[in-house]
């Protein structure tokens, strides 16, 4: 425990004590300021039934900016450290493997959990100038917030398997980014276009994360796509472990 | 060719109780890249408290060698022993008793010196105040006191050498391997770690990698020359000089009667050669040359001189260089190749 202590602070260290954390961060906060802005002026201008939450979800906002971040916090977690060298370094050290892999997974959802945390502190406050919980429900609130780290938890997750792949973070960026994109194109082709029914339409209804999403911007929270998604990311923090333990075997 | 080569092994095959009396204990120790074979059929000990030098050049296996025993990388065939774990089954008890320092040096640019001092520290199991009190020690004993709150980006290479080789000894650890420590060092700062490291042994085994031969002559009990992944030789530089089977030369400057002298000279025991030419004053120069195996002359020439009441201004000895027998080795490994096509 006290090592991995250790590498998660070295990691949030990395994050917040380096300027390109805070170069992402800026970039991050920049798009959900619009996207509040955007909000908050849609609710001023047009006659909805959605709750917030729920204009949020389907503003493509949370899409964009998750699709774009996760691969930018998470490619620099493994591959930099292998262009540099220092994994060398770091894994004579007396640490195992999943150590290292559930430092940098967990600093890099806690990185994951900072960004996004403006937006909803924005839209609790909201609450105070909004007496209406029809339009501002602090359970959505809450549930979306959760099910944003859930999703988040899956990409980074992925990020991660990507980095572990290779020594160039762009090319760990770009098979992070391409893996988040086919999950979510999956997802929105079912939100959106009704597949013919068969086996495969029920498959992608099951794995659908705009359907968790919705239901979770509108305050519900099901333990079928959780437990998908808790699964899911198992999976590929498994895979990055197996990767990491290739090194050994070649 | 390989009983040649076997001549060359000194080392001894006494296993007794091989945990407390080797350090490191390498058997058969392989390592293929696909078809290229980067060290074959390894096989060398290292008592605690030894400091061993890897010599070889570009390509010879040194640094594969090294990344084995410091678990990093994983041999194809073979055993590698730290301390009695095994590299490859006890990996995290091997680590727990090692400090490494790679080739090039690999630091975290981004932090401050003690900062990753004391970081490194924590990762190799001590505590808080332990990292805290360690930290300042490795950075009293490398002089790296002026620069502890610089960032390693601002260093300049030779302080980053010595960061690196504070971080393979803020652990204390029982086995230290070093690839190439006094690259990028001055002359003052070379002279500085070879102390350091000479200082190190008997507390610590080191395991030392080096192209500068003259280094290693300094700071290492024995030698291990490599050349394309197999042992050419492993013995102590004395030893190994006298295996060469060239002599050695002894210089001397005496002020005597020049027949005398030929005639004291022509009786010395060991002597093969003996060239004299006129020095300046009423000396004569003496370059002479006796059998490398022989025991030291200087001191039956010195008592030779005392006994005929004649003068000595000068007595030195010359033994081949460990770049001499480097060169002499990866060379007749060389032509025996050539010889075979």
């Amino acid at each position: 425990m006290k090592v991995f202590k250790t590498l998660l602070r070295r990691e949030l260290g990395f994050c917040f004590g380096a300027l390109n954390g805070y170069v992402i961060v800026s970039a991050a906060l920049f798009l959900v300021g619009v996207c509040f802005y955007d909000l908050v002026y849609r609710l001023n201008n047009q006659p909805t039934d959605m709750t917030l939450t729920e204009m949020f979800f389907f503003s493509w906002y949370f899409w964009l900016i998750l699709l774009l971040s996760a691969p930018l916090i998470t490619m620099r977690t493994f591959a930099h450290e292998k262009s540099t060298g220092t994994y060398e370094i770091l894994m004579t050290a007396p640490v195992n493997d999943i150590q290292v892999l559930m430092s940098k997974f967990c600093g890099a959802l806690f990185f994951h959990a900072i960004i996004w945390l403006p937006v909803f502190i924005s839209m609790l406050l909201l609450r105070f100038y909004i007496n209406n919980p029809l339009v501002v429900n602090i359970t959505g609130i809450i549930t979306t917030y959760f099910a944003v780290l859930m999703v988040g938890a899956l990409y980074i997750s992925i990020g991660c398997f990507g980095s572990a792949l290779t020594r160039s973070q762009i090319v760990a960026g770009m098979v992070s980014f391409t893996l988040g994109m086919g999950i979510f194109m999956l997802s929105v082709n079912v939100l959106f276009v009704v597949p013919d029914p068969g086996p495969l339409s029920l498959i992608l209804a099951k794995i659908s994360l705009a359907d968790y999403m919705r239901d979770c911007s509108r305050g519900i929270l099901d333990s079928r796509p959780f437990i998908f998604l808790v699964t899911s990311t198992f999976l590929f923090l498994f895979l990055t472990w197996r990767v990491l333990e290739w090194r050994r075997w070649r | 060719m390989e009983s040649d080569r076997q001549g060359f092994i000194l080392t001894s095959a006494v296993m007794g109780d091989a945990s407390k009396e080797w350090m490191i204990e390498v058997k058969g120790l392989t390592k293929r890249y696909g078809d290229f074979e980067a060290i074959s059929n390894l096989n060398f000990t290292v008592k605690r408290g030894e400091i061993l030098g890897l010599l070889g050049p570009n390509g010879a296996g040194k640094s594969t060698t090294l990344r084995i025993l410091s678990t990093f990388l994983a041999a194809t065939s073979g055993t590698a022993k730290i301390a009695g774990f095994d590299v490859f089954d006890e990996s995290h008890e091997v680590r727990k008793r090692i400090g490494y320092m790679p080739e090039n040096n690999p630091l975290y640019l981004d932090m401050r010196v003690y900062e990753y001092l004391k970081y490194r520290g924590r990762l190799k199991g001590l505590d808080t105040r332990q990292s805290r009190d360690r930290a300042e020690t490795v950075m009293k004993e490398c002089d790296l006191e002026d620069v502890r709150r610089k960032m390693i980006r601002q260093l300049s290479l030779g302080y980053r050498q010595r960061v690196g080789l504070a971080d393979a000894l803020v652990s204390e650890p029982e086995l230290i391997i070093l690839d190439e420590p006094t690259l990028g060092l001055d002359p003052n700062q070379v002279r500085a770690a070879r102390q350091l490291i000479k200082n190190l042994g008997g507390k610590h085994t080191v395991l030392i990698s080096s192209h500068i031969l003259h280094e290693v002559e300094m700071t290492c009990n024995r030698v291990l020359i490599l050349n394309q992944g197999k042992i050419l030789a492993s013995d102590d530089t004395t030893h190994l000089q006298s295996v060469m089977g060239q002599s050695s030369r002894v210089v001397t400057q005496i002020k005597a009667p020049l027949e005398d002298l030929k005639f004291s000279l022509k009786n010395f025991e060991g002597l093969l050669a003996a060239d004299i030419s006129a020095a300046e004053g009423d000396y004569y120069l003496c370059s002479l040359s006796f059998k490398a195996e022989a025991a030291d002359p200087r001191e039956d020439l010195y008592k030779m001189v005392v006994g005929n009441n004649w003068f000595l201004r000068e007595l030195t000895i010359s033994r081949p260089s460990l770049e001499d027998v480097f060169v002499h080795l990866t060379r007749k490994e060389q032509n025996e190749e050539e010889d075979e096509e």
